[in-house]
């Protein structure tokens, strides 16, 4: 066990009352930071707080407007990028850098062909290939072939050639900047181990994620940022999460999981046999009104697609799939239905792919949020027209609602933080009136202030009579959030059952193995 | 939150009107650069009001397709088969007279063939899922080779008498308060456009399409019907180009506007629309037009040769793409 032993000596980085404005705008105000040799840092703040400025300036992108940082005692103060690289810092960011149709090995030399080439720039081939084998091979994946293109390979291989380079070049300090939220849940164990395996061999990694959960397996030591100041930092094992998440936010939560007693009405969604074209395979279940119903499993059992069949965006191969239509008093069936139509009916679903499917980037917040009933709502008249005013008042009482930090209605959805750009796609839900909730990963790369605000929300809304399915992989949530749960194996729904019936073990055997030897009922 | 850049944090709501006046300033800046070089250059004959309001009748061709273009390039799409449907449209108009149809029948048949052509490209581009690139390009040779079928291969020659609706009395009849007719239909089209643009669910579906089509379905768009309606609407405005082509011939030219769908989308990128989609505006498309119509016009006045013209174009379009890029780069997020 590297221990994080407190010797100046071992101190690899000291940046100290760093500060950078950007226009009016102060994004760091003032942050200390020392991450010593062989340890693992952890950079934990709510989006905004400055994390990302201040890995920029770590390496070179930005230039501090104040402040003192030392490398190795020695002064340092990157000119740009290439020279941060030069002094050996090396940054994994959450979207990959790496060109895909050239190779392995290609990506990794990228940029360094001239330093390891013959004259004329020529390629010494040899020597590149045993660097490249070499770094693999440190990484514990000596059988990746440096002659494989990039494009074959999936988003942890990626990520892992990305680390590679970060070895090759022989980097001191390694950044990973939410190096999860690329990679499926499964992979993330194999990328641990590697990270584990950087700080054992002396380099100091900084790693930045939302997640308590990874900060807490894998932190030595940590810092937390809070509107661009360093305001809390000491060692992972022996502090509380609730402590951590009081430094981030400035505040107690009271109830991360607010659960008001709730009393659910009549069925409102029967789910018979329903199957897709791939997945799921079979699912059956019965939503209520006023009552969140949450769907866990790994990912990739196709409990996305069952969110997706039930809203039409991907057809149902067999299967009924009914809606109580209370006026009418009996069943309709939405196993045909186009995504309009469902809406048309009350059906919302909200993406787990934000960036290509939940929000329009470059739309400003107001169609965004509008977007789905133009036509409704007192903002438009006949023939399609709107004013413009009514959508700016509509979006504002949404964003007061739900809290949306933005400049105005009219600003692009794109230039949001990932936890506002989700508020958003929920004002959407929330502006076309849905009383029927399809939920998929409500909370992903969402900071820990704004997921507090979206569990309330949902609590408020099931309160209300509002029906809602949430899929969500992080089972402390699923349990804290849901009334009920079922678990997805391999396309096959489980039975839904109160969540107090589940533990956190039972979920992920269930998630793991099916439910085996449950068939009593 | 550095993303918002030098605006305040607090809620100031950036007046929207200056954004988009900024957006502008780009072929606006050109279009006086365009104006005050061939004044020196031209000094008795550029700004003239005869040399105006020549430009401004040659512009009326470039400028339907264009707005009708920008359409398309904003739901993310591209319409290559513009020049040849106005030259189908241009040649039905013809042949119809020719055959002894009345002004408004002859008119309905112009448009009616680019409207028709339209809608078979969106048809194509959404029920047969190819890429519009594709289908347009199919278009392109489509539509002209049944304007040269219709034809016979040979301009039709019209009776003066019958197409001279077209030709003076709503083309080039000056006496018509201040400018022709057409330049009036022409701004009149514009305004209308800009505002199902601007202020109607048609116009923030079309940007929803061309932002981001996976949201779009999500939130209800009829996305399939919306592409149609686009693609028609791009070819019933190239349908009225070639109608009023036909009134400036005189003879429906089944050779006629060939490689003007290049000026057509020079003119809307020009004018500050994104290839990529989710961008684009009317009144810089109608600048765009402005601006390589003077061009042309003052290239000629000034007697420069045909290539130095070209060679002009093509430096205007990679600098304001350019332009736009930049601008782009500043903006963050």
């Amino acid at each position: 066990m590297p221990s994080a032993v407190t010797s100046e000596d071992d101190v690899r980085l000291r940046m100290s009352g760093v500060r950078k404005r950007f226009g009016g705008v102060v994004a760091l105000d003032g942050v200390d930071l020392e991450v010593r040799a062989g340890e693992i840092h952890a950079l934990v703040g709510e989006n905004g707080a400055g994390k990302s400025t201040l890995m920029k300036v770590l390496s070179g992108a930005h230039r501090p407007d104040a402040g003192i940082m030392r490398l190795d005692g020695l002064h340092y103060a990157p000119a740009g990028p290439i020279e941060a690289r030069r002094r050996g810092i090396a940054m994994i960011y959450q979207e990959l850098t790496l060109a895909p149709r050239l190779t392995i090995e290609q990506n990794i030399m990228l940029g360094r062909e001239s330093r390891l080439g013959g004259r004329f720039g020529v390629i010494r081939g040899r020597e590149a290939g045993l660097r490249v084998r070499s770094a693999l091979e440190r990484l514990g994946r000596p059988d990746l072939d440096p002659r494989r293109r990039v494009s074959t390979l999936g988003a942890a291989d990626r990520q892992l050639v990305e680390i590679a380079r970060a070895l090759v070049e022989e980097a001191r300090i390694v950044v990973f900047d939410e190096p999860t939220s690329s990679i499926g849940r499964n992979e993330v164990e194999n990328l641990f181990k590697v990270v584990r395996r950087l700080r054992d061999e002396g380099v100091a990694v900084v790693y930045i994620s939302h997640f308590l959960e990874e900060i807490r397996a894998l932190g030595d030591r940590y810092t937390v940022l809070r509107d661009g100041r360093s305001v809390a930092t000491g060692r992972v094992p022996g502090t509380r999460e609730s402590d951590l998440i009081e430094a981030m936010l400035g505040r107690r939560v009271e109830q991360l999981y607010p659960k008001s007693r709730r009393v659910p009405g009549e069925p409102l969604l029967e789910l018979e046999g329903v199957a897709g074209i791939r997945l799921p395979r079979r699912a059956s279940a019965v939503l209520h009104r006023g009552e969140i119903l949450g769907v866990g499993g790994l990912v990739g059992s196709g409990r996305s697609e069952l969110l997706r069949l039930i809203q039409g965006l991907e057809p149902v191969r067999s299967g009924l799939i009914g809606l109580a239509v209370l006026a009418e008093g009996r069943l309709l069936d939405l196993t045909r239905c186009s995504p309009r139509r469902a809406l048309a009916h009350g059906l919302g679903l909200l993406s787990e792919d934000r960036k290509n499917e939940g929000v329009a980037l470059r739309l400003p917040i107001a169609f965004n949020t509008t977007l789905s009933r133009l036509g409704g709502g007192g903002l438009a008249s006949r023939f399609g027209l709107f004013r413009r005013s009514a959508l700016s008042a509509a979006t504002n009482r949404m964003r007061d609602r739900l809290s949306i930090q933005s400049t105005g209605p009219w600003q692009p959805a794109g230039e949001l933080s990932g936890g506002n750009q989700q508020k958003v796609a929920l004002a959407r839900l929330l502006h076309h009136g849905c009383d029927l909730l399809l939920l998929d990963e409500p909370t992903r790369g969402v900071d820990v202030g704004s997921k507090a605000q979206i569990y309330a929300l949902l609590d408020e809304l099931a309160g209300s009579g509002t029906a809602i399915i949430t899929v969500c992989s992080h089972v402390p949530e699923l349990l804290g959030l849901c009334d009920r749960v079922a678990v997805m194996h391999r396309g096959e729904l489980g039975r839904a059952r109160p969540a107090a019936d589940w533990s956190e073990q039972t979920v992920l055997e269930a998630a793991l193995l099916g439910e085996i030897g449950e068939e009593a009922a | 939150m550095s993303a918002s850049g030098t605006n305040d944090v607090v809620d100031t709501s950036p007046p929207r009107a200056m954004r988009g006046l900024l957006h502008l300033l780009g072929p606006f800046i050109g279009l006086i650069v365009v104006v005050g070089i061939f004044s020196i250059l031209a000094p008795e004959s550029f700004l003239t009001t005869r040399n105006l309001e020549k430009v401004a009748v040659q512009s009326v061709v470039v400028g339907l397709g264009a707005i009708g273009m920008t359409f398309v390039i904003i739901s993310g799409g591209i319409d290559l088969s513009v020049g040849s449907v106005i030259a189908l449209a241009c040649t039905v108009t013809g042949w119809s007279l020719d055959k002894g149809a009345s002004t408004p029948v002859a008119l309905l048949c112009g448009t009616g063939s680019g409207l028709v052509c339209g809608l078979l490209n969106g048809t194509a581009v959404t029920l047969l899922r190819i890429a519009p690139f594709i289908v347009t390009l199919g278009m392109l040779g489509i539509a002209r080779g049944l304007a040269k079928g219709i034809s016979g291969q040979q301009p039709i020659r019209v009776d003066p008498e019958a197409s001279a609706w077209f030709s003076s009395d709503w083309l080039l009849d000056r006496d018509w308060f201040i400018t022709a007719p057409a330049v009036w239909f022409m701004i009149g089209t514009a305004l209308l456009a800009g505002f199902l643009l601007r202020n109607t669910a048609f116009g923030v579906y079309t940007f929803a399409i061309g932002s981001n089509e996976q949201t779009a379905r999500l939130c209800g768009v009829p996305v399939r019907m919306m592409k149609i309606l686009l693609y028609g609407l791009c070819g019933l405005f190239a349908g009225l180009a070639g109608v009023v082509l036909f009134g400036r011939l005189g003879l429906g030219d089944p050779t006629a506007a060939s490689g003007m769908e290049l000026q057509i989308i020079a003119a809307v990128v020009i004018g500050g629309a994104s290839l990529a989609g989710g961008e684009g505006r009317i009144l810089g498309t109608v600048l765009g037009v402005f601006m390589l119509i003077l061009l042309e016009t003052g290239c000629n006045l000034y007697g420069a040769a045909n290539y130095v013209q070209e060679i002009l174009i093509g430096l205007i379009i990679v600098i304001a793409v350019a332009i736009d890029s930049l601008r782009h780069r500043r903006d963050p997020g």
